[in-house]
Parts: C-alpha cells; sequence; structure tokens
C-alpha cells in the first residue's frame, strides 16, 4: 500500500501513516557522490531512504549495438571502454570467446602476461576504489595515496601497451607485442613496493575507529540477495560465498598459481572492503608466480589474416575487478559479429541497491554505494 | 601608551577586523598547504612565493563573481545569513586578551558573551540553509542545529567546570590566574581536577564539531550533500562563510588556548607576552587542519551518540569532581 503510494508518486511527496510527509531527493546525475552520471531518485522521509529508484542511461553507448557493425578484431578496443578501470580483463574476456569459437591457439607465454597485466590492472583498479570509497566517507587523504601507487602500475602497462587506460594490448591468438627485461624488473620491484604499502593502510585506514564505525554491520547484502540480484565479485565473496570465476570457471593460467579467493561472511559494508584490500595481496602474490614461471617463447600464435568466427552461440566469462564480466557472441558465420551480448558486474551489483538501501540514512546508503564500486559507463556500456 | 577612549575603540575595531580578515585569508593557505603536505603533493605554488598570494587571487575571483540569488529563495534572509555567521566572530574577539594589555574589553562576563555570540554562528547557517529552499541545504540545516544542541551542552558542563575552578568568568583574570609556568596551566592543575586533561579534550572535540569542522563536518559533507546549507551560494556569498568557519575556528582555539593552555602566559614564568598566545593559538589551529586530513568523516548518529552517551556524561563527571575537590581541598 505504502509502496505502491511511494511508486506513484512522482517528483512530489506523500503524507505517511504516521503524518510525516516523505519527499523526492535527486542523487546525480552531477552529485559527487555517484562518481559519474549515475542518478538515483530517492524518496526520503527525513534522512531515512524509503526507496531509492536508480535511473541510469546517462552515459549510454551502445556498446553492444556497435557490436554489430564491425568486424571481431575491430571491436576489440570497444571492450576497453566498457569498464575503463579494468580494461585488461574486459579485453581478457573478449579474446577468451573469440579464441574459444574460432578455435584459436595460445602461446603459453601470452597466456601467463595477459594474466600478469590482468593482475596488476586488478590492483589498479581496486586502488581508485579504496581512494574514491574514502572519499565518500569524508577522507580526502588516502585518495592520493592510492594514486600515487596506482602511477606506478599505470608507468608500467604504460611501458608495453601504449596506454595508460584503455589498454588494447591482448590480440586473437596472444599479444600485441612482447615485455621486455625492464617491465618484468619493474613490475617484481612494485610487488615488493606494495605489500608495505598494504601494510600501511591497514594500519592507518582500516584499523581507524571512524571507519569501522561507519562500514561494520552497515548495508547488509547477504548471499540471498545476491543470488536474487545476481551479484558477484567482492560483493557475494563479502556475503560468504567463495564465488570467483577464476577458480569456479577456471580459465588462462588462474589453475597453475596458487591464490586465495578472500571471503567474509558478515555481509557489511566492512566485509567488502577487507574483500578487496586482501585481493591487492592476492593479486601481488600472483604477479609475483607468474613472472617467476613466466615461460620462454613467442607472444602470438597461427592466427589467420581475417578471424572468422564459425556460426554458432560462444560465452566467456572472466573475473573482473567488480566481478563476473561475462561476453556472450552468436556468430552467423560472416565476418561480422551477429549478436554481442555483455555481461556486465556492475549493473547487477547496481540493481540490488535499491532493495538493500531501503530505510537507511542517506550517509549510510552512500557508504553501501560505495562498497558496490560501481563504475556507470559499466552499468550503462 | 593609551589613546583617548573613541579613539581606542577604533583602533581595536580595525584591528580585530584586520586580525580576522588576514588570518581567515591566510588560514585557507595553510590549510590548502597543511593538506597538500599531508597528502605528499606540494599545494599552492604559482600565485606568488609559495602561493603566498593565492589567497588574495581567491578572493579577487569570488568578488568578481555574480551574486546569484535563486529564484525561490527567501532572498532578505539569504543575503543576510553570511553576514550573520561572520559577525559574531568579530564579536567574540573584542573580549580576547592577546596580551596583558592587548584586549578590546575586559568585560567581567566575557566568557559567557563568547558563547552567547558564539550560538549565534549556528543559527545564521541554518537560516542559510533554509533561505536557499534546496533541499541538501535544508537537509543540512537540519543536521547543524541538533549537532549544536548536542555538543553545546558538554562544552556548557565543561565550561562550568571551568569557572568554578578560576571562580571568574572575566577572560583577563583566567589569564592571570595561571601565571607562572606551565605547570600552572588549567589543563595541568590536578589539583582542582584530577581529570583536567580530559576536560580539555572534551572542549577540543566540541570546538571541532560546534565550527562544523571535519571529522564532524555534517553540514556540508560534501560526499552527501554537495555543499550542504552553503550549495546553493555563490561568489562571495559562499566565500563569507568560508572566511567565518576560519574566524570561529580562530574564536575556538582562542578560548581553548586562554581557558586551558594559560593564554599569552609564558610557560617558563618569564617573558610573556602576545607571541606566547599566538604561538598556543596557531598551535590548536594546526591540530585542527591535521585532524581535518586525517580522519573520516563521523556518521551522523554516531556523532549524536558520541556527545550524548560519552562526553556528556564524562564532562558531568568531570563537574562532581570538580566539586568534591574544591569541597574537599
Amino acid at each position: 500500500m505504502l509502496l505502491e503510494k511511494l511508486q506513484s508518486a512522482v517528483g512530489a511527496g506523500v503524507i505517511l501513516p504516521d503524518g510525516h510527509e516523505t519527499f523526492v531527493l535527486n542523487l546525480g546525475p552531477q552529485h559527487p557522490a555517484t562518481h559519474g552520471v549515475l542518478r538515483v531518485k530517492l524518496t526520503m522521509d527525513g534522512e531515512y531512504i524509503l526507496r531509492a529508484e536508480p535511473v541510469p542511461g546517462y552515459i549510454h553507448r551502445m556498446q553492444e549495438k556497435m557490436g554489430e557493425n564491425r568486424s571481431w578484431s575491430k571491436y576489440l578496443p570497444n571492450t576497453s571502454r566498457i569498464d575503463y578501470l579494468s580494461a585488461m580483463t574486459y579485453t581478457h574476456a573478449y579474446v577468451l570467446v573469440v579464441e574459444r569459437a574460432a578455435g584459436i591457439e595460445v602461446p603459453p607465454r601470452a597466456e601467463y602476461l595477459r594474466v600478469i597485466t590482468s593482475e596488476l590492472n586488478r590492483i589498479s583498479s581496486h586502488l581508485v576504489w579504496f581512494g574514491a570509497f574514502l572519499l565518500d566517507l569524508g577522507g580526502f587523504t588516502p585518495l592520493l595515496y592510492a594514486f600515487d601507487d596506482r602511477e606506478k602500475i599505470l608507468d608500467l602497462l604504460e611501458s608495453v601497451t601504449g596506454s595508460r587506460l584503455t589498454y588494447c594490448y591482448y590480440r586473437f591468438g596472444g599479444l600485441c607485442n612482447d615485455v621486455d627485461a625492464e617491465f618484468l624488473t619493474g613490475a617484481r620491484e612494485f610487488v615488493a613496493y606494495m605489500r608495505p604499502r598494504l601494510a600501511m593502510y591497514r594500519q592507518l585506514v582500516t584499523d581507524n575507529i571512524i571507519l569501522r564505525k561507519r562500514l561494520e554491520g552497515i548495508g547488509r547484502i547477504d548471499a540471498e540477495l545476491c543470488r536474487k540480484y545476481g551479484a558477484t565479485g567482492p560483493v557475494i565473496r563479502g556475503a560468504g560465498v567463495a564465488n570467483d570465476v577464476r577458480r569456479v570457471e577456471p580459465y588462462s593460467v588462474y589453475p597453475l598459481l596458487d591464490f586465495k579467493i578472500p571471503v567474509y561472511s558478515e555481509c557489511d559494508c566492512m566485509a567488502r572492503y577487507l574483500v578487496r584490500m586482501d585481493e591487492m595481496e592476492q593479486s601481488l602474490r600472483i604477479v609475483e608466480q607468474a613472472i617467476a614461471q613466466l615461460p620462454e617463447g613467442p607472444v602470438m600464435g597461427k592466427v589467420p589474416r581475417v578471424v572468422k568466427v564459425p556460426a554458432g552461440d560462444y560465452y566467456h566469462a572472466v573475473e573482473a575487478a567488480r566481478g563476473r564480466f561475462a561476453i556472450r557472441i552468436v556468430s552467423d558465420g560472416k565476418e561480422i559479429p551477429y549478436r554481442i551480448k555483455l555481461r556486465t558486474p556492475s549493473f547487477s551489483n547496481l540493481s540490488l541497491f535499491e532493495e538493500a538501501s531501503r530505510g537507511m540514512m542517506l550517509p549510510d546508503a552512500l557508504a553501501l554505494m560505495g562498497s558496490l564500486d560501481l563504475v556507470i559507463p559499466d552499468i550503462d556500456r | 601608551m593609551t589613546l583617548p577612549e573613541p579613539f581606542r575603540l577604533l583602533a581595536y575595531l580595525a584591528g580585530v577586523m584586520a586580525f580576522v580578515g588576514v588570518n581567515a585569508a591566510y588560514l585557507v593557505w595553510v590549510e590548502r598547504k597543511g593538506a597538500a603536505r599531508f597528502q605528499r603533493r606540494p599545494g599552492p605554488t604559482e600565485v606568488g612565493p609559495a602561493g603566498l598570494l593565492q589567497p588574495l587571487a581567491d578572493a579577487a575571483k569570488l568578488l568578481s563573481k555574480q551574486l546569484l540569488v535563486p529564484p525561490d529563495a527567501d532572498r532578505t534572509l539569504f543575503r543576510v545569513a553570511p553576514v550573520l555567521v561572520m559577525a559574531p566572530a568579530l564579536m567574540c574577539l573584542a573580549t580576547i586578551p592577546f596580551g596583558k594589555t592587548l584586549g578590546a574589553r575586559s568585560l567581567d562576563l566575557g566568557l559567557v558573551m563568547v558563547f552567547a555570540f558564539g550560538s549565534i554562528n549556528v543559527m545564521a547557517i541554518m537560516l542559510g540553509g533554509w533561505a536557499s529552499r534546496n533541499k541538501y541545504a535544508i537537509i543540512s540545516a537540519a543536521r547543524i542545529v541538533s549537532q549544536n544542541v548536542a555538543y553545546e551542552i558538554p562544552m556548557m558542563l565543561v565550561v562550568i567546570t571551568l569557572i568554578m575552578v578560576t571562580g571568574t568568568t572575566n577572560l583577563q583574570e583566567i589569564v592571570e590566574d595561571q601565571a607562572g609556568g606551565f605547570w600552572k596551566w588549567n589543563v595541568f592543575n590536578l589539583a582542582a581536577n584530577p581529570l583536567m586533561p580530559v576536560t580539555f579534550v572534551i572542549f577540543f572535540i566540541c570546538m571541532l564539531a560546534e565550527t562544523n569542522r571535519a571529522p564532524f563536518d555534517m553540514a556540508e559533507a560534501e560526499s552527501e550533500l554537495v555543499a550542504g546549507a552553503f550549495t546553493e551560494y555563490a561568489g562571495m556569498g559562499f566565500g563569507v562563510f568560508f572566511m567565518a568557519e576560519y574566524a570561529n575556528i580562530l574564536v575556538g582555539c582562542s578560548l581553548g588556548a586562554i581557558l586551558f593552555l594559560g593564554g599569552w602566559q609564558s610557560p617558563f614564568g618569564i617573558l610573556s607576552g602576545v607571541g606566547w598566545f599566538l604561538l598556543k593559538l596557531y598551535a590548536l589551529v594546526f591540530t585542527v587542519v591535521w585532524v581535518r586530513w586525517t580522519f573520516p568523516r563521523t556518521q551522523f548518529y554516531g556523532l549524536l551518540n558520541l556527545s550524548w552517551k560519552i562526553l556528556i556524561p564524562v564532562s558531568l563527571g568531570t563537574l562532581v569532581l570538580t566539586c568534591i575537590m574544591l569541597k574537599i581541598f
């Protein structure tokens, strides 16, 4: 009854049974906490949220439709512009699905290098989240420390890929160029540099009493809610479910590497925070091992000049920084795809916001939103 | 040298205004430079040596902007609010003794006057938020009122404790009572109250909350309420609010230095003077800046819980303890 009334109210307040009047607060599309052009229409009773309705679409670029009018390889740069913060993992998913469809073999050195660059990219993505999340909570300083560390990753990746954010390094069958010794020493040095930094963040930020009070017990998202909306990544791992595509649907050389999937079962913002902080450590371990195991050899397999995908329906998922990213391609045997469907983690993670934020106070809801680590172009794509 | 009364007052009027003006401008610079150092970046460097002319450039920019008043706003209140925030801070400084003979007015009810005018600040920000007719501004105004009500009480309890120890509300006399070395300062006056350092910490926390500084900056919480009560203010309207924030910090820190740290008294008992007062004042101001760039913002109900469940009981406890100590000794 109340909800129906609220749903019918557009822009105006309604009188609640207890005599309070609600109002509609427009959060975004230009708001410091939405980190992009997300708009959330909040129906509020004072500072309490009765209903939060996300209104995406402000940065919709028709990434899926674009796939239908260009050749398989020309779509490659598009994939790095969906979630610009973890571009490597997104291109990884696309090359993997096309390689699976066209039966292209990838040399092991290329797979190892893909894992190294993907994991470095995951760390840089988590560092941006770390800074931005603390910014949402009113702590400005960690952002600049996080960006300082991220700068080192960007420099490393720039030296091999030529770009700093929207990488297009992977190719069907391998990589566009091999790495040099300088990159490998740089990556090793970064691992050695980053470990004490993470320990410092744990001491200065994670153990801060104000931060703990703001995150512990706030924004409950349990496994049931995650299942209902298809939330993945750190959100579901913060709800006690060890669901990581790298382990449940192993791809690339991840089965050969030893790393843990951080899981916390508290279901609150702190659990999701800790999952991401631990994931950075695990990614460092992966990078370290992959460099140690890196085989010699070519980085490009045998690939025909024009890639043709046999008619059929193919699917591949990877673990991106925000959760499960999957591409489904449908081919009719022509040079251009028939259909490309992207399954992006931020979209599913945002979907549960409406239910999870019900009855929360505004600052808590923003902490919850920050803990979902939304990237708006990933929602709208 | 003493000037005849009307000229003396005029001189102090100009002096206090200049002090607040220069400090408000240069505390912004200190804040920006300080923040930059905490964040391992250089901060303002372009305008003047070490960016020292940056506040003037900022002021010139703000002054050249159009003063926009939202069409739905209450025009009178909207324009009056910034003035109402700034003026009480100036009034408060009139009673502050900067040195033995340096002070505009030595009032017997100086401390009471500071608090009387200090409370207007809250009302003014609330009026500004209310007059803006902006939802974010109104949420912020509501927050400010409940926050200040919650923090005025422990602040007052602390001050009453102090008045019981000093036996006067004249700020000049309070400072003179603390003469003779740092062990005579009220913060170390353990004979009157063994919990005096705790009282000082409560005072400092309340001061942060009263001046709406991080980690209690609920009012402007930029990641939640855009700019809170100041969202609709453009140009110098915003600039005055901004300056008033620093003017209020100045008043709060001066009060802290006078009540607890012996004002212009030297810590060694010799060479007392205005230099010591400024040193203590800026040490406290620096701490305020330091706290802001170190901690995340508290949650609003956490803030109220801190006041009602911890600070008020503790400050009541120190008050009772002081009563007992004074009665026994």
